[in-house]
């Protein structure tokens, strides 16, 4: 078995080294497109190795450089960052797949693959690190790699996104580093397990809460909460469909997860203002969320809209802070990073067969390419929490959780926004599977194109996943709600990075 | 272990039901058939221990961390619930076999039918709150798969999406009621629950449990006024409608209400809403059914006027009630489901279900007639068939009734006067007389598979009213109703079914029934205008302001708001950001600080100190009033030196030498940059300058006042001292910011330089990988634009993102030009009448409510969305500019675009959203 040391550095070396890799082949698509699939598999692997070892040995750290906390940088990975890990592992690998079929060889030939592995690395980069101004690096390292993957194609609407994206996530990257900074200030540290051992003993419990308004603001803006979400809906429907599952399924859900990190680990001192901000929020998020994506003719734009309102579900789990809403948040991030990033796979072959995203130029997907259309139709009926597939079961946890806290109007809100997601789902299926082709019937060359393996299997299995996991869930909950009991007990975190320091 | 088999087994083949047809054919129905049969008799061999008091159990460990098992109970009522499923199930798979024979998607269709029968099973079997739901909601999407079988159909669809909303609502709903119900009794178990007693009528909770397992309950059995969606969900092909939306689904509400009858039943609250609501739905359910003439409206109506009397009768709580209850069930589900088969082979075999153009196809359709006749002297309530009895027994409970009994009666004869009229309008009407001229087809016999359902169930009715005419206890009692009632009512009961009950009251009402039955049939034709003008009371009124009315404004209202806060307009977003990010500072600041957070010591700083901090402070101010970008970009570097200055004053060469260098080269570079583009001289205009002005400012005191706060807090320096006394000892290197780059904190100089390199990536891919034309997004090439050679622009990549270059981007569509297809049908925008297709593009709409000078900001995007065939967000305000250059080339727009365009260009000075800086593209 590796020691803890390496199995903590692998998930960032593994993509460093991909990404090294192809840049060298840069003129080698082929090399390039191996280097993907192996990287990722190797990734995968990497992570499942620490994830067993978590479930093992409980939290693991490694310090970087061999500085003793919390002088030097922490690696740390718990229960949850080790979740994470695996699944950005069978999400790279998955979308590794997708691209050998779904990627130009021009996109491929200027950077498509480097800058792939560069943003993994920056998303595993935030789950593992122990460490604030750490996470303000990987989150520069993912924002810079997702920009360049914006605008790769070069054309307008891309630009015109990626401008808006770039600008408002160096606002929250501004953000954050204002609030780390302060932090740092009143600390002296920037050790997260430092930090939150601390933090209760300076006697400034205001300027605490102060400091974790701009933590809110900096995440919220990251995991596209209301009212700071207006980057991804003006940006996540340009890129490459690659590029747009691997941002669905990752870049928001960073987001989320470092907000449950700090929320759960460092600002635990004032429940009562922050997490109830954290509530409402959530609340307003997941209702416009949805209100959005109902609004949209566009498959990918109602998807992407669509993680906007999940994120709500996420984050409601996190703000109702009992050990059943965090495994629920778990397990709702979780399922978001593989179900929205299959949907948008999905959308990508029905683009491929069809020649558009957009719902009132499509239809007959259905009649001719039934197992596709079952594949998309469990994918949606998931992400809108259809029992008995994995979204049900965060969906019902987060909602039951809810109903135990007393908390109605949330229950209410959660519960009616689960109907818009069905309709939002539906209204696809309805237009581009059910509905029938605008030209009358599928014209015959359409019916005659094949989806090619490499698209549909990723499709295939991560759907097969989700009802997988939808039918056997225990094992599934039964993680989450480890995940969720070692978050409510930060002192096993902090001890872990500080007490086993060298 | 077994009944977990049984209930999941109907998923399995499901899943196996296009495999088995393409290699069995023609056999296929029969195969899928003996699954339910088998089933059957295996539910069937359970009813003798039932009826000696027995309930089984049995429990699998699902998701015990939720404490969610499959967990399944057998008692009286879920065992007749499961027999109705199978038996009634096995003969709709043959049916459905003969009525789609030769359909290309029949596999699709056995897949869902045998999916919904899973599901309904587990529906009715399951002792698991949660269980019960997870196979509740199944049946609701297998039931969206079957509407919407004909999925070319647009009335299909509607009705699907229709029917799912509405259950799916319910639904949801339900599941609030069920958590609740939970909560308050620390259980998922239903059996514990229905032995808990009074816990759950007198928990504070009750009410609101009550209302929302109502919502679940009424919608998924289309009571009042939810009932519209069931009528819409005749457009799926006939066996689904004779088994869902008649036997089977419909009554899964009724079922939940019978089952937590014991539970939840007995209050007043329980007693009115039921019995008033059911009693409504009753008699508007019979209405509808005689303003209908297509054969299976008329009997979906009657379907309602059905399940409207079983919750009216769990509703009125009596003993009798609740064995009419249990009896008016089995006879509806087996007359009405072989009533809908009659029709789909009526309409199988004559091409219509339209009754006024049938007639005469008793001679052409012997058996089905037969079939038809027998179901529907049950229907209309005549001895000796089982509806006779169910019917009887009804008017025995209204009667009987605690609660506003005259109005029950009044409200169960007149329904039943109509359902009898409906016996005659399908089983009299099509069938009697000469052949209509109008026929479509000339009909023959509807083929074995098509008969062997509705003769049996056609049959079951006389048999079960002929088993139940011996006075005393006979095996109907035994064996179904006494079992049924004991489990509705929660506790034992006796009942005692006989045909003859004597010269009564009940008898009296059914004379009176008949004759008016008669009178309402014979009259139909001339009535049926009246029945109609109700329509928009009791049918389209409900459909429309309980459904449509409510979407439509939910839609509205989401389309409206997000046009409005997803806008394109950058400014408006970090107006929004910066606004909240002050709001959740300031109200923090409110109740968690105190006047004493900030009473910070005056700095001691020296006077050169104070002169950087007044130069960085005019830096930026010069930079926010600079004209053009020359002026800001020097202002902005008058502040970074200033800056790297107190850096120095600190005594940190490093960090300053750093930043002048920073400094430098970005002044020198965005300057080289600069001079190359036209210079534009901002517009400003005061209100927006002052706003922005009060924001920011704002928004920097918001900021400076917490780092004055966070500076009274003594920092412990212990990171530095340990940085400064391990730097040479342990990291070999005497430069501390050195060691801490490299060494201490190398991590993140990692990361930076990673970011470097993928900058770099970036800028090669920028400067090099430009979409050519004929890339665009839908992969097919962009038509030429107007006028223009097909070949782009050369510099039409180069555009910064702002440069919507409406040249080359809006192109009048060419509606011969098939290669053009893919680019012209994004043209969303061109066409008023569409719905909008992308955040904020619906110029039409938005132009319509701007005041004139709101509207600015639109047409680029647009344009963008011409071209790329994805909606760009709405491009910025201040990107209207193109407007003015002529380079811009707005007048090549489609010519709807036109007008807008030019006002535009006009009004584009003088805006207020325009005045920000007017980027231009070269």
């Amino acid at each position: 078995m590796l020691s803890a040391d390496i199995l903590l550095v692998l998930p960032l070396l593994i993509p460093v080294f991909s990404a090294s890799i192809a840049v060298l082949f840069y003129k080698s698509n082929v090399a390039q497109r191996w280097t993907g699939v192996v990287g990722a598999i190797a990734l995968c692997i990497a992570g499942i190795l620490l994830f067993m070892e978590v479930r093992e040995s409980g939290i693991l750290v490694t310090y970087l450089g061999n500085w003793p906390a919390p002088f030097g940088i922490t690696l740390v990975a718990d229960h949850l960052a080790a979740t994470m890990l695996v699944l950005t592992g069978i999400l790279t690998l998955a979308v590794a797949v997708y691209s050998l079929g779904a990627v130009g060889e021009r996109e491929e030939h200027f950077g498509y693959y480097p800058l792939t592995h560069v943003m993994v690395m920056g998303v595993c980069g935030s789950f593992l690190t122990g460490d604030l101004f750490n996470l303000f690096v990987w989150f520069e390292v993912m924002l810079i790699a997702s920009f360049v993957l914006l605008v790769l194609g070069g054309r307008k609407i891309q630009l015109d996104g990626a401008f808006k994206y770039v600008l408002m996530n160096v606002v929250a990257s501004t953000i954050l580093l204002a609030g780390v900074s302060i932090l740092y200030g009143i600390t002296g540290s920037l050790n997260m397990a430092d930090i939150a051992h601390r933090i209760h003993d300076i006697g400034e419990p205001g300027l605490v809460t102060v400091i974790a308004i701009l933590f809110i603001i900096a995440f919220g803006m990251k995991a596209a909460l209301f009212p700071l979400f207006f980057w991804l809906p003006a940006s996540y429907h340009v890129p490459n469909i690659a590029v747009s599952a691997i941002f669905a399924g990752l870049l928001t859900k960073v987001g989320a997860y470092v907000m449950i990190r700090v929320f759960t680990l460092i600002f635990t001192e004032d429940i009562a203002w922050t997490h109830e901000i954290i509530l409402w929020l959530s609340v307003l998020t997941m209702f416009i969320g949805v209100l959005g994506a109902v609004s949209q003719f566009e498959w990918r734009k109602i998807l992407s809209i669509h993680i906007i309102s999940q994120i709500g579900y996420m984050t409601l789990g996190l703000a109702l802070y009992t050990p059943m809403a965090l495994a629920g948040a778990v397990l709702y991030v979780a399922h978001n990073i593989i179900i929205k990033a299959n949907l948008f796979l999905a959308a990508g072959i029905g683009h491929h067969l069809m020649g558009s995203y957009e719902l009132k130029k499509l239809g007959g997907l259905y009649k001719y390419f039934p197992i596709f259309a079952a594949f998309n139709l469990l994918s949606a009926f998931s992400l809108a929490g259809v029992p008995p597939l994995w979204g049900f079961w965060a969906k019902f946890t987060v909602i039951f959780s809810a109903f135990q806290a007393e908390r109605w109007i949330p229950a209410a809100f959660a519960i009616f926004v689960g109907l818009l997601t069905l309709y939002s789902m539906m209204k696809i299926w309805m237009y581009a599977f059910w509905k029938k082709h605008p030209e009358g019937d599928v014209p015959e060359h359409i019916q005659k194109k094949k989806v090619p393996l490499t698209m549909m299997i990723p499709v295939a299995a991560l759907t097969l996943m989700t009802i997988a996991i939808g039918l056997f869930a225990e094992p599934v909950i039964e993680i989450a709600m480890t995940a969720a009991e070692e978050l409510l007990e930060p002192e096993r975190y902090i001890h872990a990075v500080l007490e086993a320091a060298p | 272990m077994t009944m977990l088999l049984a209930v999941l087994s109907p998923f399995v083949l499901a899943f196996l039901a296009p495999a088995l047809n393409r290699v069995l054919g023609d056999l296929t129905p029969w195969v899928l058939a003996s699954l339910p049969a088998l089933l059957f008799v295996f539910f069937a061999m359970m009813i003798g221990p039932i009826a000696e008091g027995e309930i089984m159990f049995a429990t699998v460990s699902w998701v015990p961390s939720l404490g969610v098992d499959l967990a399944f109970m057998v008692d009286g009522l879920s065992v007749t619930f499961a027999l109705l499923i199978l038996g009634i199930g096995a003969c709709v798979v043959l049916y459905a076999g003969g009525y789609l024979h030769g359909h290309p998607a029949i596999g699709r269709f056995f897949l869902s039918l045998l999916l919904f029968m899973g599901a309904m099973l587990g529906v009715v079997l399951a002792d698991n709150l949660i269980t019960l739901f997870i196979f509740w909601e199944l049946t609701s999407f297998s039931s969206f798969l079957l509407i919407g079988f004909n999925h070319e159909s647009q009335k299909s669809r509607d009705a699907a999406i229709q029917a799912l909303v509405i259950t799916g609502l319910g639904g949801l709903a339900m599941l609030g009621g069920l958590i609740l119900m939970g909560r308050a009794t620390g259980t998922w178990s239903i059996s514990e629950i229905l032995a808990a007693g009074d816990i759950l009528r007198d928990h504070e909770l009750y009410l609101p449990i009550f209302i929302l397992v109502l919502c679940g309950a009424f919608t998924k059995s289309a009571q009042f006024p939810f009932h519209f969606w069931l009528p819409g969900a005749m457009q799926a092909p006939t066996p689904v409608s004779a088994y869902l939306h008649s036997a089977t689904m419909v009554k899964a509400g009724v079922y939940l209400l019978a089952r937590l009858n014991p539970a939840l039943g007995g209050t007043d609250l329980w007693m009115m809403t039921l019995s008033i609501f059911g009693g409504i739905t009753m008699l508007v359910g019979s209405i509808v059914s005689l303003m209908k003439t297509d054969m299976k409206l008329v009997l979906a109506g009657s379907t309602i006027m059905a399940l409207g009397a079983l919750v009216m009768l769990i509703g009125i709580g009596t003993d009798y009630a609740l064995i009419a209850m249990g009896t008016f069930l089995v006879a509806h589900s087996l007359y009405k489901g072989a009533l809908f088969m009659v029709a789909g082979s009526v309409d199988h075999e004559a091409g219509t279900r339209e009754v006024p153009i049938l007639g005469g196809l008793r001679k052409l359709m012997p058996i089905t007639f037969a079939a038809a006749a027998i179901a529907c002297l049950s229907m209309a309530g005549l001895p000796p068939f089982f509806g006779f009895i169910g019917k009887e027994l009804i008017y025995e409970a209204v009667l009987g009734a605690e609660w506003l009994a005259a109005l029950l009666v009044v409200l169960a004869v007149a329904s039943s006067v109509m359902i009898f009229a409906v016996g005659g309008i399908v089983a009299v009407r099509p069938f009697f007389g000469p052949e209509h001229p109008d026929t479509p087809k000339h009909a023959h016999e509807a083929p074995l598979l098509m008969l062997v359902g509705p003769v049996l169930l056609a049959a079951l009715s006389l048999v079960f009213g002929l088993l139940a005419s011996p006075d005393g206890a006979n095996l109907v009692d035994i064996y179904l109703l006494t079992p049924l009632a004991t489990a509705i009512a929660g506790q034992p009961m006796e009942t005692n079914l006989h045909l003859w009950h004597g010269f009564n009251l009940p008898l009296a009402l059914t004379g009176v029934t008949i004759a008016l039955g008669v009178l309402t049939y014979r009259t139909w034709d001339r009535t049926r205008a009246f029945w109609q003008a109700l329509d928009p009371f009791i049918f389209a009124g409900c459909q429309k302001w309980f459904y449509e009315k409510p979407l439509a404004g939910l839609f509205a209202f989401a389309d409206w708001l997000f046009r409005n806060i997803q806008s394109g307009n950058l400014r408006f977003y970090f107006m929004a950001i910066f606004g909240a990010t002050m709001l959740g500072l300031a109200a923090t600041i409110g109740v968690r600080m105190t006047p004493a957070d900030f009473a910070f010591d005056m700095p001691d700083a020296r006077f050169y100190e104070w002169m950087l901090c007044i130069l960085i402070v005019v830096g930026a101010l010069g930079a926010a009033q600079a004209r053009n970008h020359l002026t800001a970009i020097i202002t902005l570097g008058i502040m970074g030196y200033s800056i790297a200055l107190l850096f120095v004053a600190f005594g940190a060469p490093d960090l300053a030498m750093t930043q002048f260098l920073v400094e430098t080269l970005t002044v020198i570079l965005v300057a080289l940059v600069l001079i190359h583009l036209p210079q534009r001289v901002f517009s400003p205009r005061g209100i927006s300058r002052a706003r922005d002005l009060v924001l920011s400012g704002l928004f920097g005191a918001m900021m400076t006042l917490v780092m004055l706060a966070a500076l009274r807090v003594d920092q412990d320096l212990f990171i530095s001292e340990y940085y400064a006394a391990n730097s040479v000892p342990k990291a070999y290197g005497t430069n501390i910011v050195n060691v801490i780059l490299v060494d201490f904190r190398s991590v993140d100089t990692f990361g930076e330089i990673i970011v470097l390199a993928i900058a770099g990536i970036g800028v090669i891919a920028m400067l090099k990988y430009r979409a050519r034309r004929d890339e665009d997004d839908d992969g097919t090439p962009a038509p030429p634009p107007d006028g223009e050679p097909a070949t782009p622009p050369p510099d039409a990549d180069a555009d910064p993102p702002e440069g919507s270059a409406a040249a080359e981007t809006t192109h009048p569509e060419d509606p011969r030009d098939p290669a053009t297809d893919a680019a012209r049908g994004e043209e969303d925008q061109a066409d008023p009448s569409d719905a909008p297709t992308g955040e904020g593009d619906d110029a039409t709409a938005r132009v319509a409510d701007a005041k004139g000078e709101d509207a600015v900001a639109e047409s680029p995007d647009e344009q963008d969305e011409a071209e790329d065939g994805a909606t760009a967000e709405n491009t910025d305000a201040e990107m209207t500019a193109d407007a003015e250059d002529p380079t811009g080339g707005t007048a090549d727009n489609a010519p709807q675009d036109e007008p807008k365009a030019t006002a535009k260009a006009e009004e584009a000075p003088a805006t207020d959203d325009a005045t920000g800086e007017e980027e231009k593209p070269s």
